[in-house]
């Protein structure tokens, strides 16, 4: 009784009681559910691409991230910190964009026709790779990222938002809102939704497919860097910023591994269920659910709605 | 009718083409030790309705996809357009006017009719992406010209009704219709049909026929096609080429090839004694 009591009453009871608090919670949820889509994102337009699910897209934040704070250590000759900033972005942009035809030259193009299951090992391997090239250069260090973005508190009527989470989410939004029109409306997203869909057709109408892995690639390598910025202002640079990857996993059950809206709406799912949960469930589990809250979350699906809440259907014709 | 009209009634399709477009010459190539196509030479004119025909396993598609790109001979030529080259690569063969459909049909599934025929236009497009991220000036005119241009093939094909329909759900004629569609969208000078009419029912079958008919005549596009059906290559084809296992045993006429031996002996087993 008690146990239910804790896990079906008493919640609503405190959230009806303290409402601050929840709307507090649930803001909290949202910013930290903005970043989970940010990374679900990369995940989501190389899956839907070249049908890879890209294990190292974890790592592609850590290394984009340790790159941009490494340049800017490097290249701090005391010119105005905006000026540092742009010139460092626009470098680590550039890194993204070499990494991305390295990696179609020498991973994706020896590996075409292979199984699937092949290439994702080859990400596993690259994101080893990339871990350690990153170390190399940049060393393995804890780094504090500071690009100069808001670090204090917003007080509306008592509800405390983080000004860099409220950044995190703007960008983040902005990024989506980019990416939208970038598929719907050039001539490159029509090519690469072509891709998407039916190689060998989409090489029938011309299509470059080497063209559009780099394409896809670059993307996904400039998503992980906004990933990686704000991620890494927030808790440093460091080894664990690549496994924040692992939390992008049950988003993408969540949202279905093809939606791009999908990983959106799942990340925020899970960034505002374990947010609720941690805070108004915390009679039922003692705390420390952040950790599994949302793999918990995505066994449910898989048990009930495997394509996720916007995956395309899983048809078989016989 | 006097004897004379008859005789040509009986081949309404004698054209007389003699400008190649397309020239294959001692084409070979092979999988490991199987060998697909065996010293295969043809030429295609200008404006003529070639077909390929042969027993199953005889090379045919094979032959399609060294022509458009898909596979690389390991000996002999390919001319297309005055160009003579070793082989193909898929995107150049698109951007040079050589367009395709696939025996099983390969279409954007989860696209509509109108996306998947704009697919078929990405070649021609040309504004840089800010511009049509913007949807401003040229973009927006370019991307209105190709979809009218596209709107005049769904009326030619009559598939107005299922435009923005998403093309997995359309029934199997429909789809291999819409696959028409895209390859047409992309300005072919030279049109290659792989089985157009496989599955389809006699009704399919007369649609398909007059619109490949149709292509040819208003547009003069060249077209080679891969078809079992024999009484449809009969009919719509000006010259034939007969492949078996990788090798070629006839080519010419309808006429010619119907009765040609070793033809019939490729299609109903020659008796050997």
């Amino acid at each position: 009784m008690e146990f239910l009591y804790a896990l079906l009453i008493q919640p609503f009871a405190y959230m009806a009681l303290d409402p601050l608090i929840f709307i507090e919670t649930l803001i909290k949820g949202l910013m930290a559910g903005v970043l989970y889509s940010l990374v679900a994102l990369g995940f989501v337009l190389i899956f839907k691409a070249s049908g890879v699910f890209n294990f190292a897209q974890g790592t592609f934040a850590l290394f984009a991230a340790l790159t941009l704070t490494g340049l800017m250590e490097r290249l701090d000759f005391g010119m105005p910190q905006w000026l540092l900033v742009i010139i460092c972005m626009a470098l680590t942009v550039g890194v993204m964009i070499v990494l991305a035809i390295v990696v179609e030259r020498f991973v994706l193009r020896p590996l075409v026709n292979q199984e699937l299951i092949i290439l994702f090992m080859a990400t596993l391997g690259l994101s080893y790779v990339l871990e350690g090239v990153g170390d190399l250069t940049w060393g393995s260090d804890v780094k504090v990222l500071d690009i100069g973005l808001p670090t204090g508190v917003f007080d509306i009527n008592g509800v405390f938002i983080e000004q860099l989470d409220l950044v995190a989410a703007i960008s983040a939004g902005t990024m989506v809102a980019v990416l939208a029109v970038f598929f719907n409306k050039t001539r490159i997203g029509r090519a690469l939704r072509a891709v998407a869909d039916d190689h060998q057709a989409a090489l029938s109408v011309g299509i470059s497919l080497q063209q559009i892995w780099v394409i896809v690639w670059s993307v996904a390598g400039i998503v992980a860097l906004v990933a990686g910025i704000m991620w890494g202002s927030k808790s440093g640079v460091q080894f664990s910023l690549s496994l924040i990857a692992l939390k992008a996993l049950p988003v993408l059950i969540l949202g279905g591994f093809t939606s791009i809206p999908g990983a959106i709406v799942g990340g925020l799912i899970i960034g505002v269920g374990e947010k609720l949960a941690e805070v108004f469930w915390y009679d039922v589990h003692g705390g420390a659910v952040e950790n599994w809250f949302a793999y918990m979350l995505a066994l449910v699906f898989l048990m009930f709605r495997p394509q996720g809440l916007f995956g395309d259907k899983i048809i078989e014709r016989v | 009718m006097a004897p004379d009209d008859m005789q040509t009634a009986g081949s309404v399709h004698r054209r007389l083409f003699d400008e190649a477009i397309l020239k294959i010459e001692n084409v070979e190539l092979g999988f490991g030790g199987v060998k697909a196509i065996n010293d295969v030479s043809f030429d295609v004119n200008k404006g003529e309705i070639r077909a390929i025909i042969g027993p199953n396993g005889a090379g045919k598609s094979s032959m399609l996809n060294v022509i458009n790109g898909f596979y690389k001979p390991q000996a002999g030529w390919i001319t297309f357009n005055g160009q003579r080259m070793q082989s193909m690569e898929p995107h150049f063969a698109a951007s040079s006017g050589i367009a395709r459909t696939f025996q099983n049909i390969a279409l954007f599934r989860g696209m509509s009719t109108l996306d998947n025929l704009m697919t078929g236009r990405l070649l021609k497009m040309k504004t840089n992406f800010f511009a049509q991220c913007f949807y401003f000036g040229a973009a927006k005119r370019e991307e209105l010209e190709n979809r009218a241009f596209v709107e005049n093939i769904i009326d030619f094909l009559e598939i107005q009704a299922i435009r923005r329909i998403p093309v997995g759900r359309l029934p199997y004629g429909l789809q291999k219709r819409v696959e028409l569609g895209r390859a047409l969208a992309m300005e072919p000078k030279i049109l290659l049909l792989d089985e157009p009419m496989a599955g389809m029912n006699v009704e399919e079958k007369q649609d398909m026929s007059r619109f490949i008919l149709d292509v040819n005549e208003e547009f003069g596009t060249t077209i080679v096609l891969i078809e079992h059906d024999m009484g449809v290559v009969m009919d719509i084809s000006d010259r034939v080429v007969v492949l078996d296992y990788g090798s070629k045993i006839a080519d010419g006429t309808p006429d010619d090839v119907r009765s040609d031996q070793r033809v019939i002996d490729a299609y109903l087993g020659a008796t050997h004694d």
